[in-house]
């Protein structure tokens, strides 16, 4: 797989403090046509902004100074862009309460990753190291791709990749290491895959605070909290009040608000429990 | 079922919800017969802590019957017909802080735990009816409550001792038990406590069965300044004095009070120039707490003393004298109560009538009153100190 390091550093910021910055750079980079040259990318948005901004001031009104505003903001949003982006890596890690082996065991029976994986809506085996796996994509539209694993270690790590054929470019990676004074198990996973869906679709969900570190990261949170507990804490169901028309409007826009795959994941454990 | 829902600042409204319900197999309902109203829950009233909901259910103090258990509590643990306290904080017993008995830091409890990560960088565990950062649990001011990890932290209790004698180790006798600990009190020691509300009073209390020579309290209305003294303490009216700090020193040879609690927090008042600026500031929202007891806290304190802060804050406050905090070489200790250390301990104080704890308990209300009890609480009138509120009176066998 090949990535430029700017992509790379950029998914892979930690902190996301910087996110809503790179969400209008990545608006910016979407409404710019593929095929320009990366000058033309770079410097069309620093002259359509320069020129907004010296008519927007000629006005000297409010509205012109809005303009104006809207104007410098693009030239310097702009002059950031770089090669257009559809790479995206995710990077999260936990430090877990019990044995590599025990946290490698549990994560290696992939069928079971959509308790914990909430954006998955399935992963079957259909071959002896291969497995197809179903996501619920932007907008609640299913994306599926075949995967292998192809190196592991048992207790240590797992690493897997998509098929050559498969739609969708993508590997990841899980490592397993034990962290010192019996404090646990360090869980670390890398994944980089290529988006299904369309850049307007990423930059939705990156403003409504999803990038994929950050969903891997609830992922990790989750399986963690399954491991130690035996469950996954939530409050999806419970009684309340009359909520305003606000809340229920955020709540259907958040994508992590979906009752489906929470009646799945309290379906999983109670049967989990039952056998156990 | 009735439940006391936060519909915004200065907003509460019994509702009428549905009945809760398991939905992990830790979980279990208690049918709720004693509740009460915090201190703290006024910050929320006041609309001081971001991300609470409309149509929030409210409440963290409370005990009842257990009347369903999920298929994952075994019942040694806990079973359907058991009376328990329930305590604030929720705790999974498993991870690597419940481990080391740091049950309020709990990993696995709070669901929206990114929340409270953007704003405090690590989250503390969720609690019960404290905002949607913290967890965003349906409370216990309600007939019904839904307790996540019921193995965990719900302490049974013993049929024979009345509800309001144990109803407060949900929450704040632990938590004035708490603060005591936190302030590292060796003999000889004089500790000065700011706010004699109830969380106040039971420090005083709990200081003394720590080992203090001295408290000294510190408040401004009298009903609980007298409170204060029925509890062995010295007291100071702020309002009677030129300035806080001073008045300490000439208390103890000048050498100052060897720990200093702040269980005010967030809200503070105080008479003056800075504590006027922070209300200014909090209302505009440019600070979100008030920390004019924890400033004075600091500055009073001897050298190599150790400030307590069991007073809740939220956020960021401002002007924080650092210069005396580091040049004196103070130890601050603060934290949500681990609450699981320190219920049955206190349990079996109560049984030995070591300790009534009712003695704080000022108004009995059934919970259709709750909404006005917030603002006569909040107001502090009619010498309020603490409401507890039943949820089945005046309700007909449901």
């Amino acid at each position: 797989m090949n990535h430029s390091d700017s992509s790379y550093n950029r998914s892979s910021d930690y902190n996301n403090v910087r996110s809503q910055e790179d969400s209008i750079e990545d608006f910016v980079n979407q409404v710019l046509p593929r095929d320009w040259s990366p000058a033309a990318r770079r410097w069309a948005p620093i002259a359509a902004g320069g020129a907004l901004a010296l008519i927007g001031l000629s006005r000297k009104s409010a509205f012109g100074f809005t303009l104006a505003a809207a104007g410098a903001a693009l030239a310097y949003f702009g002059s950031r862009t770089s090669e257009a982006q559809t790479e995206s890596v995710a990077r999260g890690s936990v430090l877990l309460n019990c044995s590599p082996e025990e946290a490698y065991g549990r994560y290696r029976n992939f069928e079971d990753l959509p308790t914990f994986m909430h954006h998955l809506q399935s992963v079957t085996k259909i071959g002896e190291r291969q497995y197809r796996w179903v996501a619920r994509g932007p907008f609640e539209i299913p994306v599926q791709w075949d995967a292998e694993v192809f190196d592991e270690k048992v207790g240590e790590s797992i690493s897997w990749h998509s098929m050559p054929d498969s739609p969708i470019t993508m590997e990841g990676s899980v490592r397993f290491t034990t962290s010192p004074a019996n404090r646990g198990t360090v869980l670390t996973s890398v994944t980089r895959f290529d988006h299904p869906a369309s850049d307007l679709a990423r930059t939705f969900a990156k403003l409504l605070g999803k990038d994929p570190s950050f969903l891997m990261q609830q992922d990790l949170r989750r399986f963690k909290a399954l491991i130690e507990t035996g469950e996954i804490p939530t409050t999806e169901g419970q009684s309340h009040g009359r909520r305003s028309a606000f809340d229920k409007a955020l709540e259907g826009l958040d994508p992590d608000s979906s009752k489906r795959s929470t009646s799945r994941m309290t379906e999983t454990l109670n049967e989990t429990w039952r056998t156990a | 079922m009735k439940a006391v829902c936060w519909m915004g600042a200065n907003k509460m409204s019994v509702e009428t919800v549905p009945d809760p319900e398991i939905l992990n197999p830790r979980d279990a309902i208690v049918r709720i017969s004693s509740t009460c109203i915090c201190g703290s829950d006024l910050h929320l009233y006041n609309g001081l802590i971001p991300t609470m909901e409309q149509g929030d259910i409210m409440g963290h103090e409370f005990m009842g019957e257990v009347v369903e258990t999920g298929n994952g509590i075994s019942k040694d643990k806990l079973k359907v017909g058991d009376r328990v306290v329930v305590p604030f904080t929720i705790a999974c017993g498993k991870c690597f802080f419940c481990q080391r008995k740091l049950w309020s830091c709990c990993e696995n409890s709070n669901p929206n735990y990114w929340m409270a990560e953007k704003m405090m960088g690590h989250s503390p565990s969720g609690l019960f009816g404290y905002t949607h950062m913290l967890g965003g649990y349906a409370g216990g001011q309600a007939q019904y409550a839904r307790v996540p990890f019921a193995d965990v932290g719900p302490l049974k209790i013993p049929a024979e001792i009345s509800d309001d004698k144990v109803v407060f180790l949900s929450d704040i006798f632990p938590t004035g038990y708490y603060g005591a600990v936190n302030c590292d009190i060796q003999p000889g020691d004089t500790v000065a406590i700011w706010g004699c509300g109830p969380v106040g009073q039971f420090a005083i209390r709990s200081a003394f069965m720590l080992g203090a020579e001295r408290v000294i309290a510190i408040d401004r209305f009298q009903y609980r300044l007298k409170m204060a003294e029925e509890g062995g303490a010295e007291t100071v009216n702020y309002e009677e004095v030129d300035d806080v700090v001073q008045t300490l020193k000439e208390m103890t040879a000048n050498i100052g009070p060897d720990s200093c609690m702040d269980a005010v927090g967030m809200e503070a008042h105080g008479n003056n120039l800075l504590s006027l600026v922070d209300s200014a500031k909090q209302t505009l929202k440019i600070e979100t707490d008030r920390p004019t007891v924890l400033r004075q806290c600091i500055q009073a304190c001897r050298k190599a003393g150790t400030v307590s802060v069991p007073g809740v804050y939220s956020g960021f406050a401002d002007t924080i004298p650092m210069g005396a905090f580091m040049n004196k070489g103070l130890t601050m200790k603060t934290g949500q109560t681990h609450m699981m250390s320190y219920m049955q301990p206190l349990l079996e104080r109560i049984q030995k009538d070591e300790i009534d704890p009712s003695f704080v308990i000022s108004h009995r209300v059934s919970i259709d009153e709750a909404p006005e009890m917030y603002k006569t609480f909040r107001d502090k009138k009619d010498d309020c100190t603490k409401v507890v509120l039943d949820p089945w009176a005046n309700v007909k066998a449901a």
